[in-house]
Formats: C-alpha cells, structure tokens, sequence
C-alpha cells in the first residue's frame, strides 16, 4: 500500500465518518459540525486527485457559506436536542434500506464502467484550465447557473417573506 | 509524524514536478496538523497550575449583574436567514469569476461579454432583493 | 531537491513563520495600547519591563492562571471546540504569504525562497480558511447560554459573511490584471516600474479601497466593531470566555489582523516589491514588514479615531454601498484590461 493510498483511506474515513455522525447526532448543531469536517475531508481529497480548484471551492461554498446558512436555519428553527418528539412517517424507515440498495446499485453502476488508470495529470485541476473549459466549452451552463441562482433569489426572498407575515 | 511526511515526499518527489498539486500542499497539511495541536496545548497546559473553585454565582450566565431571565437560546429573526442565504447566492457568484478573471488575458473582449452577461443577470436579482426590502436591516 | 532536505527547509520556515507571527500578535497587543494611550495623552502600560515591554509575557501568564470558567447550561462540547474552530484557520492562512523574493544565506549553496508554500489556488486558500472562522464565533455565541454572546455572535458572522462577498469581489481585479489566484505571482508581475508596478496604483485603487474597508470589517475592527461593542453587548460572543479559551480568540483576532495586513500588501501593494530590490533581495522582507505595519498602524489609528457604526448603517454600507462599488470595479477592471 502506498502512502497516498494510506492518506487517502484517512480522508474518505473522514469523510464517511463525518457524515455518518451527521444522521446519527440528535444536535443539530452537532451535525452541523459533523458536516464541516466531513466537507474538509472531501477537500482534501479534491486536492489529491489534482482538482484544486474544486478542493478550494469545496471549502469557501460547501464549509463556509452553506454551512452558514445551515447553522442559522438550525437556530431559526430552534430545534432542541433534548425534544423527544414522535416518529412520523414510520413506513419510510423500512423504505431506507432497499433505497440505499439502489443508490448504491447506482453508484455502483457509474463507476464500473470506468476504464483503465485515472491517475491525476496534475495539471487539469488548476484554475487556468478551469477557467478556460468553463469560458469556451461550458459558456452555455457557466449563463445559465446566473439564471439558476436568480432564481434562487426569487425563491428564497418569496420564503422569507412568507414566514414573516 | 516526521518518518510518515518524509515517506510521502519520497514518493511524491519520484512522482511529480516539484511545483506538483499535491507537493504544496504538504506544508499547508503540516501546519494544519501544528495547529490543532496549540488549542489542545493551550488547554491542558492551565490546568496544572491554577486552582478552580467554581460556586452556582461564578458558573451564571453574564448579564450585568442581574439574575438571568428564561433561556438565551431563543429563535432568532429571519433576517439572519436572508442574509445567510444572500450570501451563499453571491458566494457562488463569486467563485465562478475566480476562474474567469484568470484567463480574461486569453478570453478578451469575448470573455469581457460573457462576464457582463452574467454580471447583468445577477445584478437583476439584486435589484429584486433590494426592491423587495431584503438588504434593509432596520 | 532530496525529500529530506526539503521537509527540513519547510518546517524551518513554518517554525521561524510561526514565531514571528506569533511575536507580532504578542506586540500588536502591546503597541495598541500604547499607541492609544499615546493618542488620548495617557501612559498606557509601562511598567513590566523597560517601556513595558514585557506586558505581553504577563498577560500570557495571567492567561494560563486564570479560572476557566464554563458557564451552567452552556453547551460543553461546542463550548470548547468554537475558540479552536477560530484559531486554528487564523493561524494557517501565513503558509501561502510570500515575505520576500529569493535570498541567499551563509553557508548555503543554493537561493532559498522567502515563502513556505505556492499552490495554484493561493488566494482562494487563504479566503477558505479566513471563512471557516466565522463558525467559531457563531458557535461559541450559541454555546455560552448568554443572551450578549448569542446576539453579538449572530451579528458578528451576519457581518462578516456581508463583508466578505465585497472582500472576494474586490480581488477580482487584481486577478485580472496579475493573471494568477498564486501568492507568489501576484507579487511577482507588480514588480516592474522601479518596483513600483503595485496594483493600488495600477488600475486597481478602487478595489485598494473597497478591500481595504472589508478586511478591517471582516478583522472585527472599529468602527466595524459591533460584536464586541463592550456598551452594549458586553463583548459579544466571547463575554463568557475566560482564561485560555478567551486567549484563543484574542489570538485569533489578532492573528486575523496581520493577515489581513499581509494579504492587503501583497495584493494591492506589491508585496515585498520595492525599489532597489533586485539588487539588494533582503529589502524585500524590509518593504513588506514596513508595508504591513502601515496597516497595522492604520487599524490603531481608526480605533482611536473613530465612533462606531449602528448595525442597520453597517449592513446597508455593506450590501448597497460596498457591494455594487466591488460590482463595478469587476466591470471597470476588465474593460481597462481590454484597452491596456
């Protein structure tokens, strides 16, 4: 075993184990702390895999702006971990294990089909490439993301409102 | 620690270029691996030499003196919400023109348009937010 | 270069980066009061030491022996874990400053670099980590059970996270005209004109500007200082904190503001870029430092000088003043960019 293999079972544990205390702990806040590690951990392995513009942006988005607004929904809603409330829904719990079957049949499915080595150029994460690829190749998804988050605009201030009043 | 990092720079050394991906980033993971290490420092290290008598008056909640009334934790204005979320929308408006003030050398007066396009589209939104009263904290 | 050499130079340089950041919190801490007292015609602290300066040794040791005190009620976990959540990012973003070009030492055979590290994504680096301090401080409002810390913790990050969208916008034009997020380059290509090429008067003092006032926001410094405004919330997030948990965030604080300073000189400033520094390489670190106290200078300077901004006037001068002026130097920078 190598030690970039090493270092990468030590992210993903990480990663998984970040998210896994995510569902599991009853404070949501917790959770929410949980969830920073976890993105920190998949920034890492971002970064090993030479996507580093992803790696970074992974952090500024996901770790800092996200988790801000997950943090103040949590504190919005108050949701105390001490509340006991009564289970709705019970039928979904037995729905959770065949869904995650299928996810993962899924998963499994997208990455088998993968072929030969996929070892990082190094080079194709760097922002110049990014950049590039999302100015020429990509322009078409790069205008309509400016659409995507007016439209988020819109959406978040009409739910805003609404709770207010 | 040190055998571990100087495993891994062999190894990264006969893989990459000096200025590989993964190479500067070692001392960034260092570093952060130093850093973790002071906050647990800092903590253990009062513990030896300070006495700590803790009484119901001392563990109380600051407020001026006063008994505190009910719990601090209470819903908090929607407004945070708001700007959390305006936030994260320019955030992301942000990232994706890291990438493109980089190349705008190569890109030019070509690049020039696509950036006012989307500029163009995010200044409408906001506008809408600013019409709407969601820039106004009083 | 052999692994082993380069794993040496890099901890000798995270160890001798360290001290001197750490040297200057120590300091700042000292010079600001001095400089305020100064200011408002008092002595300030003289005692410990010759000019006092000794004072910070002592408040390190009063730091250690003080009581630390958890308040009832106060959630422990993230009680203990929101100051290590500040600290630890405010003491990594120095990793990616480069203080000076490359320099030769006695008893070396081969120029060493005055940077520890050059990623591809520096500055985005640097924004990532300066980000995830804001947690910190909103966990720590949320843990202490105490209606200041929480108000002034839920105000601190609103705040910081608004200033911080004018911060990364403001960059902008300077990526375009250095063509790189890399520390190193930047710095690099604002060495022409007699070592003068820096960005603030190269096309860029309107976003000089716009950083400038974002980075003393984002630092929380007067006349941004309303998470601690000590009249009315009592200090704000960390009004429960004592001992070395309240070190941590003073820590932070300051360590934030020298970075800050640091980003602001290799940004707009031209890093350790001077006249006379392809000739003489140890200048470069001399340019930087004096750059860097400037501002440093500049952060005492205001908090002696000037009143403090009502909440509501700091979210608009935010969002509807700083924000759109970021917006337009984008536009204006790269149309500039087009002609030149």
């Amino acid at each position: 075993m190598t030690f970039q293999q090493l270092l990468f079972i030590g992210f993903a544990a990480l990663v998984l184990g970040g998210g896994i205390a995510v569902v599991l702990l009853r404070n949501p806040l917790y959770g929410a702390f949980a969830l920073i590690t976890s993105f920190v951990g998949l920034s890492a392995l971002y970064v090993m895999m030479g996507a580093q513009f992803i790696g970074a942006a992974q952090i500024v988005v996901y770790a800092g702006a996200i988790m801000m607004l997950f943090v103040f929904v949590i504190m919005l809603l108050n949701v105390r971990a001490d509340e006991e409330r009564p289970p709705r829904h019970r039928f979904l719990v037995w729905l959770a294990a065949p869904l995650a079957l299928l996810l993962s049949a899924g998963l499994w499915l997208a990455v088998a089909g993968v072929q030969g080595d996929r070892a990082p150029s190094g080079e194709a994460g760097t922002v110049e490439r990014v950049g590039k690829n999302l100015m020429t190749r990509y322009l078409l998804p790069f205008e309509l993301t400016s659409v995507l988050i007016l439209l988020a605009v819109v959406g978040a201030l009409h739910l805003a409102k609404r709770e207010k009043e | 620690m040190v055998p571990t990092v100087f495993f891994l720079l062999q190894q990264t050394a006969t893989d990459t270029p000096a200025r590989g991906p993964i190479m500067g980033y070692i001392p960034i993971a260092l570093l952060f691996a130093i850093s973790l290490a002071i906050p647990v420092g800092a903590l253990t290290v009062g513990r030896f030499f300070r006495r700590t008598v803790m009484t119901q008056e001392k563990m109380m909640p600051y407020e001026c003196g006063v008994d505190p009334v009910g719990d601090a934790r209470d819903r908090i204005s929607v407004r945070y919400y708001i700007i959390a979320m305006l936030f994260l929308i320019f955030d992301v408006e942000t990232i994706f023109l890291f990438p493109w003030a980089v190349v705008f050398d190569q890109l030019a007066l070509f690049g020039l348009i696509e950036a006012l396009i989307f500029i163009a589209i995010l200044v409408v939104g906001y506008y809408y937010a600013w019409r709407k009263g969601a820039l106004d904290w009083a | 270069m052999p692994p082993f050499e380069q794993l040496l130079e890099w901890s000798v340089k995270i160890a001798v980066g360290f001290i001197i950041l750490m040297t200057m919190v120590a300091y700042l801490s000292l010079i600001e009061r001095r400089l305020l007292a100064f200011i408002q015609m008092r002595y300030g602290p003289n005692r410990v030491g010759p000019f006092g300066l000794f004072q910070p040794i002592a408040d390190g040791l009063k730091f250690i022996f003080k009581e630390d005190l958890i308040p009832l009620d106060a959630d422990k976990f993230l009680y203990v874990m929101a100051p290590a959540l500040s600290l630890v990012p405010a003491l990594m973003t120095f990793t990616l400053i480069p203080v000076g070009g490359e320099v030769t030492l006695p008893l070396l055979d081969r120029p060493i670099a005055l940077h520890i590290t050059s990623i591809n994504v520096g500055i985005l680096a640097v924004l990532a980590m300066t980000g995830m301090g804001v947690h910190g401080i909103v966990l720590a409002g949320y843990a202490s059970n105490n209606k200041y810390s929480l108000l002034g913790g839920l105000r601190s990050s609103a705040q910081l996270v608004s200033y911080e969208l004018a911060m990364s916008l403001s960059i902008i034009g300077v990526l375009i005209q250095a063509g790189s997020l890399d520390l190193v380059t930047i710095v690099e290509r604002q060495g022409g004109g007699w070592g003068l090429g820096w960005h603030v008067f190269w096309f860029q003092p309107l976003g000089f500007f716009v950083f400038l006032v974002s980075m003393i926001a984002e630092t929380n410094r007067a006349p941004f200082d309303l998470p601690e405004a000590e009249s009315e919330l009592v200090a704000g997030f960390h009004t429960e904190y004592s001992s070395m948990k309240f070190a941590m965030f003073f820590i932070a604080e300051y360590a934030n503001m020298v970075t800050a300073a640091a980003m602001a000189t290799t940004l707009f400033l031209g890093g350790w870029q001077g006249p006379g520094v392809t000739r003489w390489p140890w200048l470069g670190p001399v340019y930087f430092l004096l750059k860097v106290a400037f501002f440093l200078f500049l952060y005492v300077w205001l908090r002696a000088s000037s009143p403090r901004l009502r909440y509501d006037q700091l979210m608009d001068f935010g969002w509807k003043f700083l924000l759109p002026l970021a917006l337009v130097n984008v536009v204006l920078s790269a149309t500039l960019a087009l002609w030149f």
